[in-house]
């Protein structure tokens, strides 16, 4: 696989992260809305047992909501590639 | 579907960790052996380009979303061993970084995506893939993989919710496979563009697609 087609990708991965998932539709999702429909979503609705560093892919300290949701976006991308790419890479050996 | 922490009991969530770390052991064990040169960068590019494409909810009903999943398109370009890894990074960083899918529940979500979805998906598109041929076969198995992967994952996860007696499987499981009936459509819609794609520009990415796939 060759470098362009590496970045070809990876850019496109950036590009829906940045750009269109301030866009994205935010109602509850299939699972949430089951929840919500059978009444038991305020099950989720404890404290998590642990608390991640960008919750609800919301960059922290961001005012523009759009900016907060697309650095996200970006940060999370490149985390997956780097940590998919690196334990492929350590497998392959 | 990434389930939150609260939505499973103990009874469910403890052996779906065990069932799932498993099942990843195995899939490292094997996919050192499958691994080619042109797939280590693979895995990274589909892992960002899921991960991306997970954050684009789009609407399906009245006041509901879905996205894609992603797990057959993994499988159909990496394969079952390193497309469940894939997933199952992905759906980590969700939950680590970014809140999405509880800690206690990241198990049950593995088991759900990358091993009902992914793996079982690529056992229907195998099927598909092989008893129509060609690119074609590639397509529809392909669309039919992704649609079920989305419901048997959903069903799945209804499963787990009555084992842990959040919702009685009379209730959840058809509310859960119906509404990701709907969501499956666009998981095939997706999918198939995507590996369409690929066809055209780079055939040989798809896993095992006849002799070009021993080349580089």
């Amino acid at each position: 696989m060759n470098k362009g087609y590496i970045i070809i990708w990876l850019s496109a991965a950036l590009i829906l992260a940045f750009f269109i998932s301030p866009f994205a539709s935010s109602s509850p999702d299939g699972l949430e809305k089951v929840a919500e429909d059978k009444g038991f979503l305020e099950k989720g609705e404890i404290v998590p047992v642990f608390t991640s560093p960008i919750p609800d892919y919301t960059w922290p300290g961001v005012a523009n909501e759009g900016a907060a949701t697309g650095m996200a976006g970006i940060f999370g991308t490149l985390i997956v590639f780097g940590l998919a790419y690196g334990i492929g890479s350590a497998l392959k050996k | 579907m990434h389930i939150p922490d609260g939505f499973l009991a103990a009874n469910t969530w403890v052996p779906a960790w065990i069932v799932s770390m498993g099942g990843l052991g195995y899939c490292i064990k094997r996919v050192s052996v499958f691994l080619k040169d042109k797939t280590v960068p693979l895995m990274g590019v589909m892992a960002a380009f899921i991960f991306a494409a997970q954050m684009l909810n789009f609407p399906v009903a009245a006041g509901t979303s879905g996205h894609l999943l992603g797990g057959v398109l993994a499988v159909v370009l990496l394969g079952p061993y390193a497309g469940a890894i894939v997933i199952a990074v992905v759906l980590a960083v969700q939950c680590l970084v970014f809140q999405d899918g509880g800690l206690t529940a990241l198990g049950a979500n593995i088991f759900n995506m990358s091993f009902i979805g992914a793996m079982g998906g690529y056992i229907i598109y195998n099927v598909i893939k092989n008893l129509i041929g060609g690119n074609k076969g590639i397509i529809i198995g392909t669309a039919a993989a992704a649609w079920a992967s989305v419901v048997l994952a959903s069903s799945a996860c209804a499963v787990e919710l009555a084992v842990s007696g959040t919702s009685p499987l009379r209730i959840a499981l058809p509310a859960m496979a119906l509404v990701h009936m709907l969501i499956g459509i666009g998981e095939a819609f997706i999918s198939v563009v995507v590996v369409s794609f690929v066809l055209k520009t780079r055939p040989d990415l798809i896993y095992n697609n006849g002799e070009e796939a021993a080349y580089e």
